[in-house]
Formats: C-alpha cells, structure tokens, sequence
C-alpha cells in the first residue's frame, strides 16, 4: 500500500482528492438543487418530495455519512495544503501584482471554501436540524412552513444569499480546475469547459439564493 | 540654420529606483533608494549596471545581481519588477525589459524572486539549487549514444515533435515559481518532463520520471499548485499550462500502470 501513501501525501495527490471530492460535492449540489426548487410547485409538491425521502430514510442517511467524509476529506485536505503553500511562500512582493496575472476566483478558493464551510455549519444547525429532529409546525404542510419561517427572517435570508455569492465564486474556479487536476486541458475544449464552469456557478448561485429572495419579497 | 539630429542629446527617462539589499541569506533585508537617469535604449540589467558604477566610485557596495547571456536564453537574470517576475511585460527576461516602456518620474521595486524554495544569497540573487535537483532526479535520457542512428530511424509526428520543442524552451529561470502565490513549482517540472514524455526516446523512463521528479519538488519547499495560471502568465517563454494537466496525467497513470514496484 506505500504506492498508495506515497500518492495520497503527494502535492499532486493531495489536489487530486481536492478535484474528486470537490467532483462529487458538486454532483450533490445538483441533486440538492432540483429538491430545493420543489418549493416553487407549492407546499403540497414541496411536502409530498420531502415525505418520498422519509420513506427511503435509511438510505439517505448512508448518502448523509458518505457525504460528510467526502466534506471532511475536502476540507482536511483543502486546510493541509493551504497551510503548505502559506509556509512556501512567506514574504510577499513590494507591489502586488496578482490582479494581473491570476483572477479574483482562484487566489480566494480558501476564503470562500471556509466561508462555505460555516454557511454550512449554520445550514446544518438550522434546516437539516430542524428537518429531522425538530418540532414540526401545526401546519397543513410543515416542511414548507419550516422553509418559509426561516427565510422569513430577513438577517437570516441576507446571510444566506451572500453565502451563495461565495460559493458561485469556490464553483467558478473549481469547475475548471478540476478539469485541469485530471490532467485534462485542450485547446479543443478548455474554453467550453470554463464557460460550462460560470454558467454551473451562476446557476447554482442565482438558483439557490433565489428561494430566500422569493421569500423575502414576500412569496407565500 | 543647420539641424544636426544625431547630435542632441538623447532624452533621458529618470526613474526613482526601489532595490532591495540583503547582506546575506541570514540577515534582514531592505530596499535603498536611487533616482537614477537613464537611457531610454538600455535594458535594466544596463541600469543597473551603471547604478553600480556610480556606487563602485563613491565607495560603495554595490547591488549583486545575475545575468549572463542577455539575451533571454540562460535564465539566470531574474528580477521581479513591481510584483512582476521578469517585469510587467509578457514573454521576457528581465535582461529583454528596456527602459522606455517606463514613464518618466515611475518608481520601480526592484526585488529578487520571492519562494521559500529559492533562498536570497545576496542582494538580489537567489539559490534556485532546488531546481537543480529536480533535474537532476529525472530531467534526462538514459541510453548509449552510439554512432549517430539514421535520421528516419524513430518517426516522430510533426505534432509531438513540435510540443515538446515548445516544452523545451523553458530556461529554469523559476518565474513560474515567483509568480505562484503557492510558490508551486509545476510549470517548470512539467515542462521538463513534457518535453521527454512527447518523444520516443523519453517513454522508456516516463513513469519513472515523472515521479521522481514530483517528489524532489515535494521535498524542495515548492508549494501546491491550485490552478491560478499566475505562471504561464509570467513565464518568459510563454510555457502552456497544458504541460501541467499532461504532467498529472502522466502522474496518475504512472501510479496506476508503473511496473515498478517499491517495497
Ligand atoms: C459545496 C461545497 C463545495 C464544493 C462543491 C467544492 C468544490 C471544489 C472543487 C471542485 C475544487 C477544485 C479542485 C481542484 O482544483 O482540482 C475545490 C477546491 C478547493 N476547495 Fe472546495 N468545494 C466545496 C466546499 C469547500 C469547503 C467547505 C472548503 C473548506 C474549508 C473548501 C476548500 C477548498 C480549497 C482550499 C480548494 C483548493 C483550491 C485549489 O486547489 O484550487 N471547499 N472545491
Ligand atoms: S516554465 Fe517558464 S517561468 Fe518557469 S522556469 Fe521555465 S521558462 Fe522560467
Ligand atoms: S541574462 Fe540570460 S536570460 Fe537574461
């Protein structure tokens, strides 16, 4: 197994767990994506969605575990090498002159990560808690009153559409770079891909922030 | 009235000069200040030159820089520039950067590349033997010359041939290297092993390469590289970084496939 070691303690072996577990993080954000947007069907919709993943709990919480290691090797990884490349290059130059030769998205990939990071400790502690272990509201549909309670809280909201902001920026550099981690990089296609990369971004980014914009101007 | 063009006197650009001094590897080091007239024509290495003359003759130490060709192909006379390695223009040596794409009255930092890999000697000199060893773990074919084969012996495609010639171009300056906010020094290993992993004579020791020379430039104090493409922005020779993707590629696979087995 040294073979094995040797390339999980590797740089190049570190960033590629980062591309693999950054690859399906990003699957799960999708699958994410489509359940959220059940809210705009109607709180029925929205409910009976959410009554289909009762009924397969056991299942879902084995994706929750395999979930959570894939979020712990990312960021487990993502810190180990952030604190290499810190002592790698200690003193910085007179002028800075990174805006010229590298964009805003790369340099920041772990601010926003660790922003991510405690979006997602407050997300856990306040849907997923109030999901599955919280009281539910005496209401026709309680998961979508959850919902709607929540994002009718406008500092809570706020919170949240910025966060969306920064994980459009992680998406928009990530997308490519994975690519790139793989090895894969071709005149033919790197450009497609980095357009397919903002686009994934923005998409994630608008579509996700859009729930509290729509509660906050006041959706039913 | 006679005009006689080639008499006047040239139109000097002055330029207030930032350059950093460190006395040794050890020591704290900090930037003089020069204001320093100079000739629109002459490369920075050319100023500084005579900012060392005018030092040598009041006394003076004066400033240690390297260079020798001069002309963009030894890779020895890195400077980084207001925060540019190689200075603000594209696909350059420092000695290659002439003054009159200064405007009169600029101040320019003068300072040596910065990496925890690449140690500051004096002044503006740096050690880049981490570089050195890198090359040295793989950056080579091992095969009995012989008498020279027959020029249609190995068929190389015009394509490879012509990537891996690009991929040779690189001079080990370590720009790459200064640019990176990580310090990674990717652009330069994967150029060096593109370069043999694109033609015939390098499969044999490939997968071997690849990895020995990945690991030299762990242990060397070169940080992870994270995509930012701050290099190939910088380098001097306009090295892609497409090396870089063919380099993992080469990495992954030679983890996968690689006969070679260490126990
Ligand atoms: C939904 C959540 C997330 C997704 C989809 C995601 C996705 C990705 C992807 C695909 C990469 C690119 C890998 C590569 O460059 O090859 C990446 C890099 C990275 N991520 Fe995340 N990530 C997420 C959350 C986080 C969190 C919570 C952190 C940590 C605190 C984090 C920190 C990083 C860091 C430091 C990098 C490395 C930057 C680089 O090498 O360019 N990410 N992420
Ligand atoms: S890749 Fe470019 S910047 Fe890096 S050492 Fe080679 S020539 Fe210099
Ligand atoms: S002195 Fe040789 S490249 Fe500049």
């Amino acid at each position: 197994m040294r073979w094995f070691t040797d390339f999980t303690n590797s740089s190049l072996g570190k960033k590629f767990i980062m591309a693999l577990t950054g690859i399906l993080l990003m699957m799960f954000l999708i699958v994410h994506f489509i359940g959220n947007m059940m809210l705009y069907f109607g709180p029925a919709a929205f409910q009976k969605y959410v009554e289909t993943l009762e009924v397969v709990k056991p299942l879902v919480r084995v994706i929750e575990i395999i979930l959570a290691l894939i979020f712990i090797f990312h960021i487990y990884n993502g810190v180990r090498l952030w604190w290499i490349n810190k002592k790698a290059n200690p003193e910085k130059y007179a002028v800075d002159a990174s805006r010229e030769n590298s964009d805003v998205f790369s340099r920041s990939m772990a601010i926003t990560g660790s922003i991510i990071f405690i979006f997602l400790a407050v997300h856990l502690s306040t849907f997923w808690y109030s999901f599955n272990f919280g009281t539910h509201p005496e209401t026709e549909y309680p998961f979508y009153t959850i919902v709607s309670d929540w994002f009718r809280i406008p500092y809570y909201s706020i919170i949240y559409i910025i966060s969306m902001g920064f994980l459009g920026f992680h998406l928009n550099h990530a997308f490519q770079s994975a690519f790139q981690t793989f090895g894969l990089n071709h005149k033919k296609y790197t450009p497609l891909i980095k357009i397919v990369g903002t686009i994934f971004a923005l998409i994630m980014a608008l579509g996700f922030a859009s729930i509290p914009i729509y509660f906050l101007m006041g959706g039913k | 009235m006679s005009s006689n063009h080639t008499c006047q006197p040239e139109r000097l650009v002055t330029l207030k000069l930032k350059i950093w001094r460190q006395e040794n590897k050890n020591a704290k080091g900090h930037f003089d200040e020069f204001n320093q007239k100079v000739s629109p024509d002459s490369s920075i290495l050319e100023m500084l030159d005579e900012v060392n003359n005018k030092l040598e003759a009041e006394g003076k130490t004066p400033i240690a820089f390297e260079s020798d060709c001069r002309e963009g192909i030894c890779g020895t006379c890195g400077l980084a520039v207001n925060g540019h390695p190689h200075g603000p223009l594209p696909k350059i040596a420092t000695c290659q950067l002439h003054m009159r794409n200064f405007k009169d009255g600029e101040t320019l930092y003068i300072e040596p590349f910065r990496a925890a890999a690449f140690p500051v000697i004096k002044d503006l000199i740096i050690d880049r033997t981490g570089f050195d060893k890198i090359q040295q773990a793989g950056g080579y074919t091992s095969f009995n010359t012989g008498s020279a084969p027959d020029a249609s012996a190995i068929l190389i495609s015009k394509k490879s041939a012509d990537l891996s010639l690009d991929a040779a171009e690189c001079i080990g300056c370590g720009a790459c290297v200064a640019a990176c906010k990580n310090s990674s020094a990717m652009l330069f290993v994967s150029a060096k092993v593109s370069q043999f992993a694109l033609l015939p004579q390098g499969q044999p020791e490939r997968y071997d390469r690849v990895q020995a020379m990945v690991k030299v430039m762990d242990e060397n104090a070169f940080g992870s590289c994270t995509n930012t493409y701050a290099c190939e922005a910088e380098c001097p020779k306009g090295i892609s970084v497409s090396n870089i993707a063919r380099m993992n590629r080469d990495y992954f696979m030679a983890k996968l496939v690689n006969e070679k087995v260490e126990v």
